[in-house]
């Protein structure tokens, strides 16, 4: 056991020189998580690369949004609070259709442009490695039309920020018959997975965009074009309702929104009805409920 | 009004500010949610809210090619006066300005092809509106996260008995008094706009435009404070796990 635990000690030796070596590099001219307002100076030290919202025109570098300052050895970037989505890759997303075009849907997600969803991208009927026809393109109506929601992944992003995305796989597709809660993009963290199933029955896609969808668990793993039809119980329906309402109620005070503080809501929300969760009083109550459980978690 | 003395002689204005002092400046920010940006501010009694959408989408008719369009929507409310009026005849000159003086500051390159929307209500009409809304339209462009070259702030001055009075209150700019609003870029300190309405001489100029300049940088101080008090109250949940 002793030479186990000199072997572990010795790791940390090592990874404490490396961290130390880390910070050695640059001097810390920039801290991170300091806040900036647009047009102050980061820093006017030479060799920091311009990320995002940080402007190019001057010399020195500037912030062009107000926000926290994020550091990562000689990129600079300021991260503001946007209620706007800004896509990454593989970002999983919720969004609408809102025109059917030549070859491509256009889908609103809350971005600055209309995302495209190719029909190149999309799962057909029929076998995945089919060669998209003109047939295909004249049948887009009849697979995806103009207020249908979807679920998909960001696949690319081109240079002028419109997303491309993708439903290549099961897990995403048509989303049926359930309820969409909006809320700013940025409260939306990024998790390994974003669509989760809990024990109440309900479904939770918390789309990076701000979009949230809550449904009903769905029994079958289609995915695809195929819409569940058949009626949702009512205990399922009233789950998906409370769900809803403490979605809004913690997004109307700016807290993050994961599964684990869904779940913790959900369950603190029990001493109220569904209705009595809109207001106001009781949604600062239960964030203030969720959040101490997290506390507890956490020490 | 005959014998209304706009300054008197111990140096205090009829609110009882002296010359170079502005009145207390209050805002909030993210106010409606269904925008991408929003701000309510408050300059004594004037109260203008703002709203900016975008930037988003926009049809090819009216997109140009290398940047964005920004579509400014001043309005007075009908009640924001002591005298109830439907339309201010100069609503749209208003628009068009404060569209030119927000093109200075936005980094409207970064989105070529799209709209930024700003639209701002005046709802209590107490001197200064046109400032209280350029500088009401700048805190929601930054709520909107909208990348900016720099802040706007802006600050209207009357020139009363040889003195320049600062952020003039309604019974200030209603005289005979010639009144200059003036807007700047306060981390580079250029001058974006200059709006009169009156007629005074030459040579008074430049002394008003410099006592506008130094109010101007006063509200930026406040403002920016408060903007980062904003930031730091919205982002203390996220940053706590």
């Amino acid at each position: 056991m002793n030479s186990i635990n000199i072997t572990m000690l010795k790791y940390d030796d090592d990874m404490n020189n490396i961290n130390d070596k880390l910070e050695n590099i640059d001097e810390k001219m920039v801290d991170s998580r300091t806040v900036v307002t647009p047009g102050e100076v980061i820093t006017d030290e030479d060799g920091y690369m311009r990320g995002h919202g940080t402007s190019a025109e001057s010399e020195d570098v500037q912030a062009t949004v107000a926000g926290h300052v994020e550091r990562t050895n000689r990129l600079i970037c300021v991260r503001p609070i946007s209620r706007r989505y800004t896509g990454e890759v593989g970002d999983v997303i919720v969004g609408r259709v809102v025109e059917v075009g030549q070859k491509r849907w256009k889908i609103d997600t809350n971005s600055r442009t209309l995302s495209n969803l190719m029909l190149s991208a999309v799962n057909l009927p029929g076998g995945e490695l089919r060669r998209r026809s003109a047939e295909d393109e004249l049948m887009m109506r009849s697979y995806l039309e103009e207020g249908d929601l979807i679920s998909a992944e960001v696949q690319t992003i081109y240079t002028d920020g419109t997303l491309c995305l993708h439903t290549r796989s099961l897990k995403y597709g048509k989303l049926g018959q359930g309820l969409l809660v909006k809320v700013p993009a940025n409260l939306v963290t990024r998790r390994k997975t974003h669509t989760h199933n809990l024990t109440c029955g309900a479904t939770v896609i918390l789309g990076n965009n701000g979009f949230i969808w809550l449904g009903a668990t769905p029994t079958n793993e289609e995915g695809g074009f195929v819409q569940n039809i058949e009626p949702v119980s009512q205990t399922i329906r009233e789950a998906v309702c409370r769900l809803r309402n403490c979605v809004v109620a913690l997004a109307n005070q700016n807290s993050p929104l994961y599964d684990t503080i869904l779940i913790y809501s959900y369950e603190e929300s029990g001493r109220w009805s569904i209705k009595e969760l809109l207001q106001p009083a009781n949604q600062k109550t239960l964030l203030s409920l969720t959040m101490h459980r997290l506390d507890m978690e956490m020490s | 009004m005959a014998g209304l003395e706009l300054i008197s002689d111990q140096g205090l204005r009829n609110d009882g500010r002296r010359a170079d002092e502005l009145r207390g400046i209050n805002c909030r920010l993210g106010v409606l949610k269904q925008a991408d940006g929003s701000a309510y501010l408050e300059q004594g009694q004037t109260c203008v809210l703002a709203a900016v959408y975008g930037p988003h989408e926009v049809n090819r008719t009216r997109s140009i090619e290398d940047r964005a369009v920004i579509n400014c929507q001043y309005t007075t409310a009908a009640f924001s006066q002591t005298e109830r009026r439907a339309t201010d005849s100069r609503s749209q000159q208003l628009s068009l300005q404060l569209q030119r003086t927000l093109e200075a500051c936005v980094l409207t390159g970064l989105y070529p092809r799209s709209q930024i929307d700003v639209f701002v209500q005046t709802l209590q009409s107490d001197g200064a509106t046109y400032a209280a809304s350029v500088n009401a339209a700048a805190l929601a462009l930054v709520d909107a996260a909208v990348p900016l070259r720099d802040s706007v702030a802006a600050c209207s001055v009357t020139y009363a008995d040889g003195e320049p009075l600062l952020d003039s209150s309604y019974l200030e700019e209603s005289g005979r008094a010639p009144s200059l609003t003036v807007a700047i870029l306060p981390c580079t300190e250029r001058v974006v706009l200059v709006d009169s309405g009156s007629r005074f001489h030459m040579d008074h100029l430049d002394g008003l435009v410099d006592s506008a300049v130094r109010g101007c940088r006063a509200v930026h101080q406040v403002l920016d404070t408060k903007v980062r008090q904003h930031v730091a109250a919205t982002s203390q949940l996220i940053n706590r796990w």
